[in-house]
């Protein structure tokens, strides 16, 4: 009986091993293309919108007053537990696009406010920082599979790389699809940042823009189309 | 510019604890620097620093005034006839935004100083002035104001119209 278990492991492990590793390269081809062709009247992409402190948000906030808001909705702006400015930024910003005060409520639902644990405070320590970033990861997994986002927006934040990767895992698994947009902070001139860097390298990012020529010269892949402040 | 005419100078480090900065405005030096390019005022903004600048009021000299934070920096940016800043990029945009001279402090003591970078490419653009702590009294003596180029604020369309096009969106 052990045995029969054991045997049918043996072979079907190989086998799950293998279809992984195709779905995985089969996301791969389709990064940087659209998966689906949308219809011309398509009803609205579910967005995540990652924000951060240190000028991340207010960078954001340009290019989410940029977006045709009926393609991009609802959104859905992410940032970390910590940061309180942030949300209330995008938050005024959202209710600034309601002319009346009865739109208010409507305007809520396309727009959703969610905090996310970080997996690192400054200056924590080394051993608590292992469980927590356990807990940021699973969280972070609970967002994206309740949201199930179709595009994802990001700049930089540390809190973005836990969000883009629990994203790309679950494309391999099948079990969503998002697009994801990052643009490497304006503060960034030389180098890219930690986040930037590990996205451009794993190459999840559909499209990588960065906000300096210099940066693109360095990062052939990148795209450079201007400023946002 | 008339004996009355009120030239003021905000110095602002943003969230951070810039002690090097608020120590060198304060500093005779600087403030003697400042006289001599005829500002009156200097107003320090010194977030959660521990150094507090001495306030100083009257007539013959710079008068000197702080405080911690204020919700809208922004209004003492209007204000002011020059601002000295921390490398924050929020601070560095909001300041050419409005239009403003700028002197941004590189704080030194940070451990991941990418912020140095914005600081110095916007200084060769000749966007704004660039120092140290230190070399803060020199950058002002020497600093000449009709040299700045004016700052033509960034554009998100590019970018949205690329992210338009990949998900093959009409470009409108």
């Amino acid at each position: 009986m052990g045995l029969d278990v054991s045997m049918a492991v043996c072979y079907a492990l190989p086998v799950l091993v293998s279809l992984l590793v195709v779905r995985f390269a089969y996301v791969k081809y389709c990064s940087g293309h659209p998966h689906l062709k949308l219809p011309a009247s398509a009803a609205g992409m579910r967005c995540l919108i990652v924000l951060g402190s240190g000028g991340h948000t207010a960078e954001m906030v340009n290019v989410v007053s940029t977006l045709q808001k009926d393609r991009y909705t609802p959104r859905y702006y992410v940032a970390a537990l910590t940061d309180n400015m942030s949300l209330q930024k995008a938050r005024v910003y959202e209710l600034s696009l309601v002319q009346r005060e009865v739109d208010k409520e409507k305007a809520i639902e396309n727009a959703q406010f969610v905090q996310i644990y970080r997996s690192r405070e400054v200056g924590q320590s080394y051993f608590t920082s292992i469980a927590t970033t356990l807990l940021a990861t699973l969280h972070t997994m609970w967002i994206i599979i309740r949201i199930r986002p179709q595009v994802i927006l990001c700049n930089g934040p540390g809190t973005c790389i836990p969000l883009c990767v629990s994203s790309f895992v679950l494309k391999v698994l099948g079990l969503g699809w998002s697009s994801i947009f990052y643009i490497e902070s304006i503060a960034r001139v030389k180098k890219l940042s930690l986040s930037g860097l590990m996205l451009y390298k794993l190459r999840i990012a559909d499209q990588f823009f960065v906000q300096w020529p210099q940066l693109q010269k360095k990062y052939p892949r990148a795209c450079y189309a201007g400023r946002l402040m | 510019m008339g004996d009355g005419e009120r030239r003021m100078v905000f110095v602002t480090v943003g969230t951070t604890c810039f002690d090097a900065l608020a120590k060198a405005v304060d500093s005779e030096l600087v403030n003697e620097a400042l006289l001599q390019k005829g500002y009156t005022h200097l107003l320090i903004q010194m977030g959660r620093g521990t150094y507090v600048p001495s306030k100083v009021t009257g007539n013959s000299t710079l008068q000197v005034d702080y405080f911690t934070f204020s919700p809208s920096i922004a209004d003492y940016i209007r204000e002011a006839s020059l601002v000295i800043s921390h490398a924050g990029s929020g601070s560095i945009f909001e300041t050419l935004r409005l239009s403003k001279p700028l002197i941004v402090v590189v704080n030194e003591d940070l451990m991941d100083n990418h912020q140095s970078e914005l600081a110095e490419e916007l200084a060769e653009r000749k966007h704004l002035f660039c120092a140290h702590p230190q070399t803060l009294q020199k950058t002002i003596e020497a600093m000449d104001l009709t040299a700045l180029q004016p700052y033509v604020p960034g554009d998100a369309k590019p970018v949205v119209t690329l992210i338009n096009k990949f998900f093959g969106f009409p470009v409108d």
